[in-house]
């Protein structure tokens, strides 16, 4: 029953790296962006929730009501206004851009609430769980971050294969000229792209200050986990990254309950022997 | 009545110079025809109205609007579609939903998925197809109806028999009278000279970025356009 115990924390646990892989998912897909600073925004999201949550006295869950409108906004600005101006043939302008802007968001961040860690409790919800069976039970705040997981993927999937806009999104990835040549805005279309990624930033930073600890210092180990989840799930592929996030909680949950010191070497193997196998990771846009 | 008028147009890319001082006309319900060798500067000189490339304002002038300078994206709400050479549908949409992106400027008109259907049937037995799976006409079929879904008043085809089997092209011409019955004034590209002259009211020629001869079908010798095309 351990083991099961252990696959079944592992795929709640891939709820939350689907998050995190998910924003990096869609600024890739659509504008060809390897966001550096991807881990940092999920931090600065994290951090802007605890300034909600001290200042109002709201509840974690609540703060996301600000929070994800703030992001939407700080997203859409910066793609507008900063990075569009990186985008073209060349993909180093953009690298080094989110790379200067990952060391700006650690040093501010560092400067403004200093090096201590921080968690946001979710009061009895930290606590909940259900009873599955006697030796089996599921934490309600894991639970409610998987939930909210899959939804942000079928909610993306929609939004992307149903509507008028998600068209012009997979329009605009494919050819940015012939999309001008319709209608479309390439740098509104970028923008609202990049705004609704920091959407998803910002619900997976309020979880992750809510099940761990945090610090100005942790961006980076979340965008290798967010990299990985889209590379295991295979690049462009919604579905394909929640998987992908899936297999490497299982993987990081699977290692620990081996030894604990092996849970994150445990994901970086696996993903490794998926990279080695398939390149193009499991469920590549193609198969869509 | 002129619909469009071109003045002094240039364009390039970098420091590579295209088009040298282009002027040309268009009235309402014309069909004019562009023809010229590979690099005379015909897909340039459409990019440019269409405003993929960037000019002087008054240098494209639509329906007395100086429009030279703006983006692509403004120059569709204007009334101007392209269907650019390579057809350029994008892979990742299916048959309907690239007819439907011909749509995204909203413009009002006759123009609508239904018409496109009857317009060219075999679209809507394939209208879930990928766009790119179709055969070379049918997906030229697609990029004509994708630019009429944004209602255009001038509609722009670049190279549109290119690589396309005779019968094909011309099933795809026999759609342009139901094209010009709404008053859509054509601007087309043309390599095969024949099919220029069977399908255009006036033909313009150009050669190394600049107009060479312009004329009515009827009234330009073969040996004008010989010596105009090759500069012989």
């Amino acid at each position: 029953m351990d083991w099961v115990n252990t696959i079944v924390q592992g795929v709640l646990l891939g709820g939350l790296y689907a998050m995190f892989a998910t924003g990096l998912s869609l600024m890739f897909g659509i504008m060809r962006l390897v966001n550096i600073a991807h881990g940092d925004f999920i931090v600065l999201a994290s951090y802007l929730a605890l300034v909600v949550v001290t200042s109002l006295g709201l509840s974690p869950l609540i703060s996301l009501v600000i929070v994800v409108p703030l992001m939407f906004v700080i997203g859409y600005v910066l793609q507008r206004y900063l990075l569009n101006k990186t985008l073209g043939d060349d993909i180093l302008p953009p690298l080094l851009v989110t790379f200067g802007m990952s060391i700006i968001l650690q040093n501010v961040l560092l400067e403004v609430f200093s090096a201590d860690s921080q968690k946001l409790s979710a009061g009895d919800l930290d606590i909940a769980s259900i009873n599955v069976s006697d030796q089996l039970s599921v934490g309600v705040m894991p639970l409610i971050v998987f939930i909210s997981g899959v939804a942000i993927v079928g909610g993306l999937q929609f939004l992307f294969y149903k509507t008028e806009l998600g068209r012009a999104f997979r329009a605009t990835s494919d050819d940015q000229d012939t999309a001008r040549l319709m209608g479309v805005n390439n740098s509104h279309i970028f923008a609202l792209a990049m705004a609704i990624a920091m959407a998803v930033v910002a619900i997976a930073g309020v979880f992750l200050a809510m099940r761990t600890n945090f610090d100005p210092t942790v961006g980076p180990a979340r965008l290798l986990y967010g990299f990985e989840a889209v590379i295991i799930g295979g690049l462009g592929s919604l579905w394909g990254t929640l998987a992908g996030g899936i297999i490497l909680g299982v993987a990081q949950a699977v290692g620990a309950q081996i030894d604990p010191g092996w849970q994150i070497m445990t994901g970086h193997i696996v993903f490794l022997v998926i990279l080695i196998f398939r390149p193009r990771g499991l469920f590549p846009r193609s198969v869509d | 009545m002129s619909r469009l008028k071109i003045q002094n147009l240039t364009a390039g890319y970098g420091d590579f110079q295209a088009l040298f001082g282009i002027d040309l006309e268009l009235n309402v319900k014309e069909t004019v025809a562009i023809i010229g060798s590979n690099g005379a500067g015909k897909s340039t000189f459409m990019r440019s109205i269409a405003g993929l490339l960037k000019n002087a304002p008054d240098a494209v002038q639509f329906k007395g609007e100086n429009i030279g300078d703006l983006p692509a994206n403004k120059v569709v709400e204007k009334g101007i579609a392209l269907v650019p050479e390579g057809r350029r549908l994008f892979p990742s949409l299916s048959v309907e939903e690239n007819l439907l992106m011909g749509a995204y400027s909203k413009r009002k008109g006759p123009w609508n998925l239904n018409r496109i259907y009857e317009l060219f049937p075999i679209l809507k037995e394939k209208r879930n197809n990928p766009g790119t799976a179709l055969s070379g006409g049918q997906q030229q079929m697609v990029a004509i109806g994708r630019a009429l879904m944004s209602n255009p008043e001038l509609l722009l085809c670049d190279e549109i028999s290119l690589g396309l089997a005779p019968t094909t092209v011309k099933d795809i011409y026999k759609a342009f009278p139901a094209i010009q019955e709404d008053g859509t004034t054509v601007l087309v590209v043309e390599q095969d000279i024949n099919q220029a002259m069977a399908v255009s009211d006036r033909i313009y020629c150009f050669q190394e970025g600049r107009v060479s001869l312009e004329g009515k079908p009827g009234e330009v010798s073969k040996d004008d356009i010989k010596a105009a095309y090759f500069g012989m």
